[in-house]
């Protein structure tokens, strides 16, 4: 079966892209597997300036899990165009570029930047980092907030498709879907990690030097796969669903519950190739079940 | 030493278990792995995932590259958690998934007289180095370590290097050591190179000493790492310019200089 699909005007030959924060610039991976095989490439989270990140400890394992606590620290914008994306495959494979920025206007100014990049293939609005104290989730918490920060970018980013990658960490993630949709987002993704914490009862410390983090891993994927659910019936814009995925068998749960495509993300931690290897799996998977086209199989829940 | 004419690009292997050998206590033990076909540069290092892991534990554990043979490859671990405990239960008819080499590795002249300075663990990439190095007798070996010397590979280095090793089981005896350490590092200090491993109060006393006395010195660090490749960013030290870089990538080995321990 041809793999390939469509989020609005973004072409993907197949669903499997990787997740923000899990697969560094892409150059990492280049020994591991080929990016051109790879439905999109979605790289860590930039923001206008370089950002040092968050003091050590920043990781803690956790039961089928891991908390982070990066604190986005990123080489700036400006030296990813110059350093990074001309030696990606984009051509080939859609870059897509994460953003945060701790004021609206910023993340204007960094769709700005984007917008008239060739090699940038979409933009993916991080509204959603736990583990920064201004910005991040606290767009992702308030409707009307996160409505803004969709404005700002949809203003300055040309061409280029906005995705809005929403925090599981809300009382109702529908109104927020919904406020996205509204405010112009083309596409959502969801979900980032959940707020947690890990304690060590010798020492009588957090883990993590930020004491809370960001849970990831195979833990969350009931929690993203019933909000991926929820998202998808109350939004008419593709979704992209992620959380805790590490097989074939759970990509197709999330396009069951009606996503269009998935990222992967801890689970390239496991293993560097986890995301290419994926690609080849899904498709035996799908011929093994017997799906002939992604529109008999996408949303089809009975439920 | 100069790049080994061999493949250091690092791949994703799918690995059987040879054997894992006790040394001295339950608690250590060597891995043998069937050879991968690449080269390394000692103080590079492997990620290691039991495939039965499945999803628990998530993360993959990070080990100094022994030692390579055309036969196998070694790793020596010491159980401190649940990790090094599950590998240490391992059967040889087990597989695990191996990602490397990784990191810099050691860079030295062979031709140049060598300081050692291994901590515990911190002996481990030094096997390798020590057995294949051209000229022994310009490496000199300063080994201290806590547990009973028969836990630890010591008496494999060859003959013709001029080597030591102190235990330190009480306070008094790490003063001693660190006043040892102190005098090896200020008088072999405009000599040559020095490569140190081992646990991070070990290395603070290898730094400063290098520091104050002007020393050439290479360390390597150890740290909790997801990834192994440089995207998770977990396992970052602190650079001497107010930086944080991956100790995966960057390093594991650094200038004494270059970083904050």
């Amino acid at each position: 079966m041809d793999l390939s699909v469509k989020l609005g005007a973004l072409k993907l030959k197949n669903p499997i892209m990787t997740a923000s924060g899990t697969f560094g610039y892409g150059l990492e991976f280049i020994p591991y597997g080929r990016l051109e095989e790879l439905g999109a490439i979605v790289v860590k989270g930039l923001s206008l300036r370089p950002r040092k990140g968050n003091p050590m400890p920043r990781i803690a394992e956790t039961a089928c899990g891991m908390l982070n606590a990066i604190g986005l620290q990123n080489i700036g914008v400006e030296k990813f165009l110059r350093e990074k994306l001309p030696l990606l495959p984009w051509k080939e494979t859609p870059v897509v570029v994460n953003l945060y920025a701790q004021k609206a206007e910023e993340f204007g100014d960094l769709a700005g930047i984007l917008g008239n990049e060739p090699g940038v293939g979409a933009l993916e609005v991080n509204i959603s980092c736990p583990n920064v104290r201004q910005g991040g989730s606290q767009f992702g918490q308030d409707p009307e907030a996160a409505a803004r920060v969709v404005e700002m970018v949809k203003k300055n980013a040309g061409h280029k498709q906005v995705i809005v990658k929403l925090s599981p960490n809300v009382a109702d993630i529908k109104a927020i879907a919904r406020a996205v949709e509204s405010a112009g987002a083309d596409i959502i993704s969801l979900i980032n990690t959940l707020g947690g914490m890990a304690v060590d009862i010798r020492t009588r410390k957090p883990c993590l030097a930020n004491v809370f983090g960001g849970l990831s891993g195979p833990a969350i994927k009931p929690v993203a796969l019933k909000m991926v659910f929820e998202v998808c019936r109350a939004v008419n814009i593709p979704v992209i669903g992620l959380g805790g995925i590490t097989s074939a068998r759970d990509v197709l749960e999330f396009i069951l519950v009606g996503a269009r495509a998935v990222q992967v993300g801890t689970a390239t931690f496991t293993k560097p190739d986890r995301a290419f290897s994926l690609v080849n799996e899904l498709g035996e998977l799908v011929e093994q079940l017997g799906i002939d086209h992604w529109e008999n199989y996408r949303g089809k829940l009975t439920a | 030493m100069k790049p080994e004419t061999d493949n250091l690009t690092p791949s994703c292997l799918k690995l059987g278990i040879q054997a894992i050998t006790y040394a001295g206590s339950r608690d250590f033990f060597h891995l043998y792995l069937d050879p991968p076909q690449w080269g390394y540069r000692p103080g590079q290092f492997v990620m290691i995932r039991p495939e039965v892991w499945s999803n628990d534990p998530v993360w993959p554990r990070p080990f100094s590259i022994c030692e390579k043979t055309k036969d196998c490859l070694r790793l020596f671990i010491q159980v401190v958690g649940r990790g090094t405990a599950l590998i240490s239960r391992l059967q040889p008819s087990d597989k695990l998934d191996l990602w490397g080499p990784l990191g810099n590795g050691f860079v030295y002249d062979p031709d140049d007289p060598l300081l050692i300075l291994a901590g515990g663990m911190g002996i481990a990439p030094f096997m390798g180095l020590c057995k294949k190095h051209p000229r022994p007798d310009q490496v000199e070996f300063l080994f201290g370590h806590r547990m009973d010397i028969g836990c630890y590979p010591f008496s494999e280095l060859p003959r013709q290097i001029d080597r030591k090793h102190l235990r330190q089981q009480t306070m008094a005896d790490i003063r001693d050591f660190q006043g040892i350490l102190k005098k090896r590092i200020r008088d072999f200090s405009g000599r040559g190179r020095i490569l140190a491993c081992g646990p991070s109060p070990f290395l603070k006393v290898v730094r400063e000493y290098s520091l104050e006395f002007g020393a050439d010195a290479r360390i390597s660090l150890e740290n909790k790492m997801a990834c192994g490749v440089g995207a998770c960013l977990g396992c970052v030290a602190g650079t001497a310019r107010g930086e944080y870089v991956q100790t995966c990538t960057h390093g594991p080995v650094f200038r004494a200089d270059e970083i904050i321990l």
